[in-house]
Formats: structure tokens, C-alpha cells, sequence
């Protein structure tokens, strides 16, 4: 029951509710998540910087909006969040000098201590939204990963059980909030990064359409694929984080200038008369058995709910991995060019241009970002850019119709997000193959541009799993409300680690 | 020579050109200090251009703009189908990104033609434009010390034009011919500045022999470090006079690139690369790709203004005037309209380019090393022309009417404001000028008498006297025609 | 699939220092993971284009209108060496060091 859950693992909706009745204060919430942060941070390894001074004092003046009668119509106002650290935070003001802002790592050594002159559009919009910025949260560096054991700063552990992974890339953010030391936190997902770790650590992660949200300021990664989205703890959340993220940026060229529906509107709760299709493909030869009951379980609820459930295919997911490890390693060679001890970061000090280079990037970069350096170098060489980066771009093209063609007869798709349950830090650290196999439900989803959450369907020898709703291009209101509608009617809203009971 | 009668030259030009916008390629950085302030290094730079973590590039319209009108003066079809920007990617520390965004596969424009008038040659030669694309400026990388470099990242995105000829030159001459047309051409549209020196253009050739009658192309060899047109020919000239040296030798040539030295008069190898650039081009994700309209095309096309080849051919069929004075008119543009204006304001033709291509030239090019440049002439062209047809009137001599001028130039006050100021109201007429000849037939009798018995020479001198009196004022001709009458009376 | 000359080759292109215990774990997991994606090479793409964007924007571009930079202090900040209001990097030096 909603009212028995410690502060720092309730809702938003739940304290944004508490903080206009002045039952709690911002204060509260801040030193709550911060006391979690005390507790449990070391122990995870959630964040990377923690701006305790600056949390109380924005918390602090959020109070006084709050008690101006300023909270009406901003729900995040006063809320204590965290920041992947892959989006940057502005930590120099105009002229140079330190501003008591955090620093920017992308969970890389090749950035460690870096101060960003400027602020990302995430900071600006939540800063706007009045919202508690607590800290920055650990990640695969660069993004690059599905399990948080490529951080250059240590893993990060699940709260569930904290011998396992988290999921990755947004390890951290992922655990922050499934551990009660941020109410939300954003993500970055490429390949299923924000899906994927809230599927493993038992939280709702949304990855919105690409180009719904502006990725000025987010690390690159793979600019084809990457995108920012909230992970929370429900559906609601989700769709009020969301609110306050998306919409056009004049500064981010791939960004659309589409309206931003009321995603509140779409929580209906009424899923009747929507036809949902299960994609065959998804339910791969590898997928734990428990896994597959939770998520089967969750189609049938949806299904009592009074959506018509239909079998889908999507032939070419199979292609998915192969098309994403060509496409996304070889603009990350690109976008991680700029790292080379010149302008800013690490820098070797040697006394020869080349192997300054080559010394700094050799240091700086961890070795999966090394891999998918050469990966991506070699799939853009000459003799081989024509069959490995251009193939793969036209498989794309298949991957993206099909999708479109599947969708244009259903409402959404449910699907797995994760063939299995949170692993062992280190289980699969010798295979990189057998990690990114991890992927293999949600990066179809980035390929093909589309909007899809995460949402938990319940527990396989005690551990979370995730079901994913996959929607049109742009129609996040349809992906809400499939999703609010089940965790409604499922109940595990309120599913929360050992880390909620001391 | 030798050369010419066994081997044909084969040149191909590229041309780098900054484009006169007032921001930068993918950033709003200004791309110029203010007026009058000194560039500070470093200071017109910003986290796009920087190339600080996380940030995106935004296309600057009016340079897309530039580059298509410059297409459109060139008789390039402009690709409206789907134009892309590419990732070239390399590194050194003057490319922040670690690549740069270019375009590669589908450039904005392609085929064009332009037709380069070669006067050391008495020819006119059609060069093939293979294509004009967008990209964006390096920083400045500068020589620090033993072992190291200094970079100012000001320049770095700036706008830039690449055109790429067909390799359809045939001699050191067409090569320079070919980049003086072209910078006329740039500067004409608006599109750079084209300044060699500042580096505002910058001109690479490739040059390569073949014997004459043959088809396959030679070696080619990419000669740079040119800084102005002359080192392009110098340079050419060089590069064919020791490819024919090395064939005839028996030598095999190089590709390779060399770069000019101009003090020692010769190319010389540059440091030999490590691997063959793999530049490892790939469509600009951060980018959607343009698809100009047909309507903006078409509006870019109506807005191009007369080129230096159309209004030279007008000035010479349309309004008589020789080929020697359209060639100095149409060499600067704001001369070119100003001549223009003159003529619109009612001057004939003839007379207009006289004083426009003379003195007004003379002291324009004086006053040019404190930085007057034509198209900033106080002096309009209205007021030029009621000066000249002030001195057609009969109103100023022609001699004062040049130091009017001169005055105007330097006190920027208006020509009638001089000629009043220094009383140089031409004495025109009948009855003041018959005044001042009967003075000086008076106090000069026997020159007068020596005219009237046979010496014709001192009717200069009784002339000059009349001058004199009159402080140069006097209307010449005037004085002529009355100073004569009475003479003869 | 590939070899450790193909490894050097490509580490070289992106400026990539590899120790040689890299190299060595490198080109076996390399090999394996192109065999993976290679799998592609058997795909029928022949009636489509590739995509390089997902979104079907086209013609997005800015006004040209110039901006305030950043103060030449926070454009340096964070330089490893500068001199002055410059930013000081090595130089190529010569084969043979």
C-alpha cells in the first residue's frame, strides 16, 4: 500500500501531492534522498558527484515557491532528482571560474574532473521545472554497455541484490531510483540502456520517440540512435518527467517541432478496444523461463483489461544485433574523436602530436569503448565501409518498414525487455558477444526510431522482470496508456528492493 | 620549347573560398571581429565550435544560400534531389571534432562551366566545374616554439566554398586566368571576399603532363602553399618545366603533394605521409539532409546579379565604350554600379568612364591606404555627375574640376561646397571674360602686335595671362574663341 | 576474420593506443563479433536505400545571425597547456625519435 512505503521510495505523484498540502516539505524529500545516498551510495556505487549544498539550497527555495502557492501547475517542482552523467552540467560561469556546478565524466577516465562550460537542455528543462538536481549518476562509460561494469569510476550495484549488475548503460540512474536516492533520474538509451537496467532493477524506464527529445548536451554516443528519457518509478512519473523533456530544440537539428501532447491525458487507465501485438521474435531461444511467464502474465492482464491481443512478426529482429553493432560503433568512432588531450579532458603530455594521441586515448578510454572504437573505425574503412556501414543501413531501412508496416495494424507491441533477470558483476565481462545479447529485445527498438517503456511485470526467483510496450513514431499517449493501465491493474507499483525496508 | 611540342599540361584548380556571412557554418559565432576592433585569438569561439562534449551542429542558411548562387554563376545544376553533409574524418589539432563536416557523395551543387577570358593567350578557354560544396574552416594553427604549436579556434567553422574544376586547364597562364575570373565572379555575387593574401581564398593546383595525342592522364602532382595568383602560374610553370625534365630524363614521377616556396622559386616535397588518408566518409547523423526547393532556386537565380563577363560585353555593345575601359570598370564591382549611376544621372557614356576610370580612379587608389574602398565613397555618384557636367557646361575648367575633386576626396564636403568655398566658379561669361582680354591686350601690346604680324606661338602666351588673371576660373574654351575674334579684328 | 595488422592498422586510423595483451584479447573477440555482424552480408536489401536518419526532416537551418561568444577564459579553462590566449599543443616530430 502506497501510504506504507518510506518517503524516498514514493512516487512523484504521490509527494508532488504530499508537497502542495504541506505535509512534507522539499527539504524533506531532499534530506531523505540524500540520508539514501549516505547509506546505500558507497555500497551501489550510484553516483559520481553528489551537490549536497546546492540540492538543499534549490530544495530550500523551492519550499518558498511552494509556500507563494507556487506549486499548482509544476509537478516537479521541489522534486530531488539525478542526472546520468552523461548529460552535461554547467560548472564554469562566463568567465571560466569554477560556479560550485558539477563535473561532466560520461563514466570515463578520459574526462575525469571535466567542468563543462555549458549547461544540456535535460539541466535547463529540469532547472525550469524547479526540480532538485542531487547529483550525477555512474554509467557504462559513454554510454557503452548493458550492465554498468564499464565505468571507469567501478560498478554499479543492483539494490536488489548487490552481487549483481544493474542493467547499463544508465546503471546508476536505474539504481538511484529503485533505491529511494533520487525520486526520477534521466537516462540515455542507444541500444535499450534506460529500458533495459529499469527492467533489471524493477522500475519504469521510458525511451520516447528519437527526436522527441532534444539531445543537446548528451555525450554522444551513436547520434542516429541515442535518446534521453526518465526512469521512475511508475507510468505516471514517467509521463510527467517526460512533459518536462520533450519538445523542439533549435539547437539540436534532429529534434522535431511536433507539439507535445498533455501525456497526463493519456492515463486513462482504459485500454478497450486497443489491439496490441506480441512479436514472435521477441521471445527468444535464450529467455529464462521466468522471465517469459512474468511477461506472458502481463499480456494476459492487459488482455483482461479488454485489449485484443494479436501475434505479430517482425522477421527481421533477428538482424538487429548485427545491424546495431555495425551502425552505432562506427559513429561512436567519430562522435569520440574529439578526445584527444587538445581542448579539454586528459591529456598525456607527451612531447610528439601523435603519440600525445595516441597515449591519451589509449589511458583515457576503457577497454569496451576501445572495442567499439576499432569496431566502428574499421566498419567505415575503405574496403569495407560498403559491406559492413552501408549493408547495415539498409538493413535498417528493412527493420524500420517493418515495424511501421506491423504497426499500422495494431495500437502497440508488448514485448520482453530483457531475455533475462539481473546476472552476476562479471559473469559475462569475458564475452562481449554474450553481453550485448542483453540488447537483443530493445535495440530493434532504436534502429527503428520508435517510442517504447519498460514497465515491471513482477519477480523470477526474486529478482525483477520487464515487459516492454513498443509504440508509433511520436505516439507516446498510446505506450502510456497500455503501460499506466497494466501497472494499475497488475500492482507491482509498489515492488521496491530490500534497500526500502532498512 | 620542348615542352609544348612534345607534352600536353593538364591542370585541374580547387579553390577554397570563406563565405561572407556574418555567422559561423554550424554555429552563431560572428565570423568577424567588429569593425575596427583587433581579433583577439580564442575569443569568437563557443562549445559548438569548440567542440566541447555533447554538442550539435546547426546549418547556416545563407551560407547554403552562397554556395548555391555561386553554383548558379558557375552553370552548375544545383542538386535539389537530397543534399547531405558527410563526416571526414582525420585528426589534427586544428579540427576540433576530429572530423570535419563536409560533403562528400552529394554535393549542393555539380557540372557547371565557366568560360575564362586568357589574355596572354588572346584566348577565351570553357573550364569544366565538377562541383561547389560546403564545409567548414580548420582553426589556425601557428608556429609557438621549439616543438610546439599555438591554436586560436576563431576561425575554426568558418563557412567555406569548395569548387573543384574538371581538369580542362592547359597552361600555367589559364590556371591564373582561370582563378582571377573566378574571385571577380565570387566577389560580384556577394559570396567571399576572395582575397588571396587574407586567405579569404585559397587555390591549389594538380598538374600533371601527357604526350600530346595521347589519352591517359599522367602523374599528378597537388601543388599547395600558393598565396596569390602569381604563385599559382610561378608555380605551375615550375611543376610542368620539372615533369618534362624527369620524363624526358626517363624518371618516374610522383604522385604526391609539394608544396611552393616562394622566395627559392620552386616546389619541393612535402613531408611524406604516413598511410593514405582513409578519411573514412559517412553521412552527418546530427544533420537531416537539405532538399533545396525548385522556388528557391529559382529565387536565387533572379537575384544574381550582372557577372563581370555580361556587363563587359554591355558596356562594349551597348554603350560603345573600349574594351580597355569595361575591363577597368567591370574589375570592381562597386565601380562597375558606380559608373552605372553616373550614367543614369545623365552623363554620356564616354565621358562618364573617362573621369570614372581616371581620376576618380587616381585618387580613390590614393586614398585606398587609409582604407577607402570603392563602395564607401562619400561622394555619390549624382554628385560626380553634376561636377562633370558642371566642367560640359562651362561652369568649372576642367583642371579645377580635378582639384575639386581632390578636396572632395579629402574633406568629404560636396563638390559645390568646394567650389564655393574656394571660389573656383568658372568665369563663363561673355562680357567678364571680353573684360579681362581687353586688361590683357592692354598691358601687353607687343605680344599682341607680334601675334597680329605673324607669330602664332604667343597666342598661348596672351591666353595664359587671361588664365592668370583669372585664377584659372576663366572658361578655356571661351577665352580661346573671344581672345582669338578680337585678335583678328 | 581479422588479424593483428588489421588491428594496428585501424588503432593507428583512430589514434588508439593498444597495449599488446589488448591486441592479443582484441582480435579474437574482433573476429568473433564480425563473423556476427557480417551475417548481414546474406540479407536481400536489394529493393531498399539506406538509412541515415530515422526522422524525415529535411531543410532544418538557422538564420544567420551572429551570436555572443564564450569569453576566451571559459573557452581555455579547461586546455591541458596554454600560452597566453592561445592553446599550446606538440608538433610532429621528426621519423626516427
Amino acid at each position: 500500500m502506497p501510504g506504507t512505503l518510506p518517503l524516498a521510495d514514493r512516487t512523484i505523484a504521490e509527494v508532488g501531492e504530499l508537497l502542495r498540502r504541506r505535509e512534507v516539505s522539499s527539504r524533506d524529500l531532499t534530506e531523505a534522498c540524500l540520508g539514501r545516498i549516505a547509506r546505500d551510495g558507497e555500497r551501489l556505487n550510484t553516483f559520481l558527484a553528489v551537490g549536497e549544498e546546492r540540492a538543499l539550497a534549490a530544495a530550500d527555495a523551492a519550499d518558498a515557491a511552494l509556500k507563494d502557492g507556487g506549486g499548482a501547475d509544476k509537478p516537479l517542482l521541489g522534486i530531488p532528482y539525478a542526472l546520468k552523467d552523461i548529460f552535461v552540467t554547467r560548472a564554469l560561469d562566463d568567465d571560466g571560474q569554477p560556479n560550485g556546478g558539477l563535473p561532466t565524466t560520461a563514466g570515463s577516465r578520459i574526462l575525469e574532473g571535466y567542468r563543462c562550460a555549458y549547461a544540456s537542455s535535460a539541466e535547463e528543462r529540469l532547472s525550469n521545472a524547479r526540480a532538485v538536481l542531487l547529483g550525477k549518476t555512474n554509467l557504462d562509460e559513454f554510454a557503452m554497455g548493458s550492465s554498468n561494469e564499464n565505468s571507469a569510476y567501478g560498478p554499479v550495484h543492483n539494490p536488489w541484490d548487490d552481487r549483481l549488475v544493474p542493467g547499463g548503460s544508465s546503471g546508476g540512474s536505474a539504481a538511484a531510483v529503485a533505491s529511494g536516492q533520487a525520486f526520477f533520474a534521466t537516462g540515455t538509451d542507444t541500444g535499450g540502456s534506460i529500458r533495459q537496467p529499469a527492467s533489471l532493477s524493477g522500475i519504469v524506464g521510458f525511451k520516447p520517440t528519437y527526436g522527441r527529445v532534444s539531445r543537446y548536451g548528451m555525450v554522444a554516443f551513436a547520434s542516429s540512435l541515442d535518446q534521453c528519457g526518465p526512469l521512475v518509478r511508475s507510468v505516471g512519473d514517467a509521463a510527467t518527467v517526460l512533459q518536462a523533456l520533450a519538445g523542439h530544440d533549435p539547437r539540436d537539428s534532429t529534434s522535431v517541432d511536433t507539439p507535445v501532447p498533455d501525456y497526463g491525458a493519456a492515463l486513462t487507465g482504459d485500454v478497450r478496444g486497443l489491439k496490441l501485438g506480441v512479436p514472435r521474435e521477441y521471445f527468444v531461444a535464450g529467455m529464462e523461463p521466468g522471465v517469459e511467464a512474468a511477461v506472458r502474465s502481463a499480456i494476459g492482464v492487459l488482455e483482461g483489461l479488454g485489449a485484443e491481443i494479436v501475434e505479430v512478426s517482425l522477421p527481421s529482429t533477428d538482424h538487429g544485433l548485427a545491424t546495431y553493432y555495425i551502425i552505432t560503433p562506427a559513429e561512436a568512432s567519430a562522435n569520440l574523436a574529439r578526445y584527444d588531450g587538445v581542448r579539454y579532458g586528459l591529456s598525456a603530455g607527451d612531447d610528439d602530436l601523435i603519440e600525445n594521441y595516441v597515449r591519451t586515448r589509449g589511458s583515457g578510454f576503457g577497454p569496451e569503448v576501445k572495442r567499439r572504437i576499432i569496431l566502428g573505425t574499421y566498419a567505415l574503412s575503405a574496403g569495407y565501409y560498403d559491406a559492413y556501414y552501408v549493408k547495415a543501413q539498409q538493413v535498417r531501412t528493412l527493420i524500420k518498414a517493418e515495424f511501421d508496416s506491423v504497426l499500422s495494424g495494431v495500437d502497440a507491441l508488448l514485448a520482453p525487455t530483457s531475455p533475462s533477470v539481473a546476472f552476476k558483476i562479471g559473469a559475462k565481462a569475458d564475452d562481449p558477444l554474450l553481453m550485448y545479447l542483453n540488447d537483443a529485445c530493445t535495440l530493434p527498438v532504436n534502429i527503428a526510431g520508435l517510442p517504447g517503456i519498460s514497465v515491471p511485470c513482477g519477480l523470477s526467483d526474486g529478482l525483477p522482470v520487464g515487459f516492454q510496450v513498443i509504440g508509433r513514431a511520436f505516439d507516446e499517449s498510446t505506450v502510456l496508456r497500455v503501460a499506466d493501465a497494466y501497472q494499475r491493474a497488475a500492482g507491482f507499483i509498489d515492488l521496491r528492493p530490500p534497500t526500502a525496508y532498512g | 620549347m620542348a615542352v609544348s611540342t612534345r607534352y600536353e599540361t593538364i591542370i585541374g584548380i580547387e579553390v577554397h573560398a570563406q563565405l561572407r556571412t556574418e555567422s559561423k557554418m554550424f554555429c552563431s559565432c560572428a565570423t568577424a571581429p567588429p569593425p575596427g576592433e583587433k581579433d583577439e585569438p580564442n575569443t569568437r569561439t563557443c562549445p559548438v565550435c569548440m567542440a566541447l562534449p555533447g554538442t550539435l551542429p546547426v546549418i547556416n542558411r545563407k551560407a547554403v544560400e552562397l554556395v548555391m548562387l555561386t553554383g548558379l554563376a558557375l552553370d552548375c545544376e544545383i542538386q535539389t534531389a537530397a543534399v547531405r553533409f558527410e563526416r571526414k574524418n582525420y585528426f589534427y589539432p586544428d579540427l576540433p571534432k576530429g572530423y570535419q563536416i563536409s560533403q562528400y557523395a552529394l554535393p549542393l551543387c555539380a557540372n557547371g562551366r565557366l568560360e575564362v577570358p586568357v589574355p596572354a593567350e588572346e584566348t577565351s578557354v570553357s573550364i569544366g566545374i565538377t562541383r561547389a560544396h560546403l564545409e567548414e574552416d580548420t582553426a589556425r594553427l601557428q608556429h609557438g616554439g621549439r616543438g610546439y604549436s599555438l591554436l586560436d579556434f576563431n576561425r575554426a567553422g568558418v563557412p567555406l566554398m569548395e569548387i573543384v574544376t574538371e581538369p580542362d586547364v592547359r597552361s600555367p597562364a589559364q590556371a591564373r586566368a582561370y582563378g582571377e575570373t573566378l574571385r571577380d565572379i565570387l566577389r560580384y555575387i556577394g559570396a567571399s571576399d576572395g582575397d588571396m593574401e587574407t586567405g579569404s581564398m585559397r587555390i591549389e593546383g594538380n598538374v600533371s603532363l601527357r604526350p600530346i595525342g595521347t589519352d591517359a592522364f599522367g602523374t599528378k602532382v597537388e601543388v599547395k602553399n600558393l598565396n596569390s595568383f602569381r604563385s599559382l602560374e610561378r608555380a605551375m610553370e615550375f611543376e610542368v618545366a620539372r615533369q618534362a625534365d624527369a620524363l624526358e630524363r626517363g624518371e618516374r614521377l610522383v604522385q604526391e603533394t609539394r608544396g611552393w616556396h616562394e622566395t627559392e622559386g620552386r616546389t619541393m616535397t612535402q613531408r611524406a605521409k604516413e598511410e593514405a588518408n582513409d578519411y573514412r566518409y559517412f553521412p552527418e547523423p546530427d544533420l537531416p539532409p537539405l532538399r533545396p526547393s525548385e522556388e528557391w532556386v529559382a529565387r536565387l537565380r533572379a537575384s544574381l546579379p550582372e557577372l563581370p563577363a555580361a556587363r563587359r560585353a554591355r558596356y562594349v555593345d551597348g554603350l560603345s565604350l573600349s574594351a580597355y575601359d569595361a575591363e577597368v570598370l567591370t574589375a570592381d564591382l562597386a565601380l562597375a554600379d558606380y559608373f552605372d549611376a553616373v550614367v543614369a544621372a545623365g552623363i554620356a557614356p564616354k565621358s562618364a568612364a573617362n573621369w570614372v576610370t581616371g581620376e576618380f580612379s587616381r585618387l580613390l587608389n590614393q586614398h585606398a591606404a587609409e582604407g577607402l574602398r570603392s563602395s564607401a565613397v562619400g561622394l555619390r555618384p549624382a554628385g560626380l555627375a553634376e561636377l562633370i557636367s558642371g566642367v560640359e557646361g562651362g561652369k568649372v575648367s576642367a583642371a579645377n574640376a580635378k582639384t575639386v575633386l581632390a578636396e572632395v576626396f579629402a574633406t568629404g564636403e560636396s563638390p559645390k561646397a568646394v567650389v564655393d568655398r574656394l571660389g573656383l566658379q568658372q568665369v563663363g561669361d561673355a562680357e567678364s571674360i571680353g573684360a579681362e582680354i581687353e586688361a590683357v591686350m592692354a598691358e601687353f601690346p607687343s605680344q599682341v602686335a607680334e601675334y597680329r604680324s605673324g607669330k602664332p606661338q604667343l597666342f598661348g602666351f596672351l591666353v595664359g595671362q587671361v588664365m592668370k588673371r583669372t585664377a584659372g576660373r576663366a572658361d578655356a574654351r571661351l577665352v580661346n574663341d573671344e581672345l582669338r575674334r578680337r585678335l583678328e579684328e | 576474420m581479422i588479424n593483428r595488422s588489421d588491428v594496428e592498422h585501424v588503432a593507428r586510423l583512430a589514434r588508439l593506443g593498444l597495449t599488446d595483451e589488448e591486441i592479443d584479447r582484441l582480435v579474437p573477440q574482433l573476429s568473433r563479433i564480425l563473423e556476427a555482424v557480417g551475417k548481414l552480408s546474406a540479407v536481400d536489401t536489394s529493393s531498399v536505400g539506406p538509412t541515415a536518419q530515422v526522422i524525415a526532416l529535411e531543410n532544418v537551418m538557422r538564420d544567420d545571425v551572429a551570436r555572443p561568444s564564450m569569453s576566451r577564459e571559459a573557452a581555455l579553462a579547461e586546455a591541458p597547456i596554454r600560452e597566453g590566449g592561445l592553446l599550446r599543443v606538440p608538433v610532429v616530430l621528426e621519423e626516427g625519435r
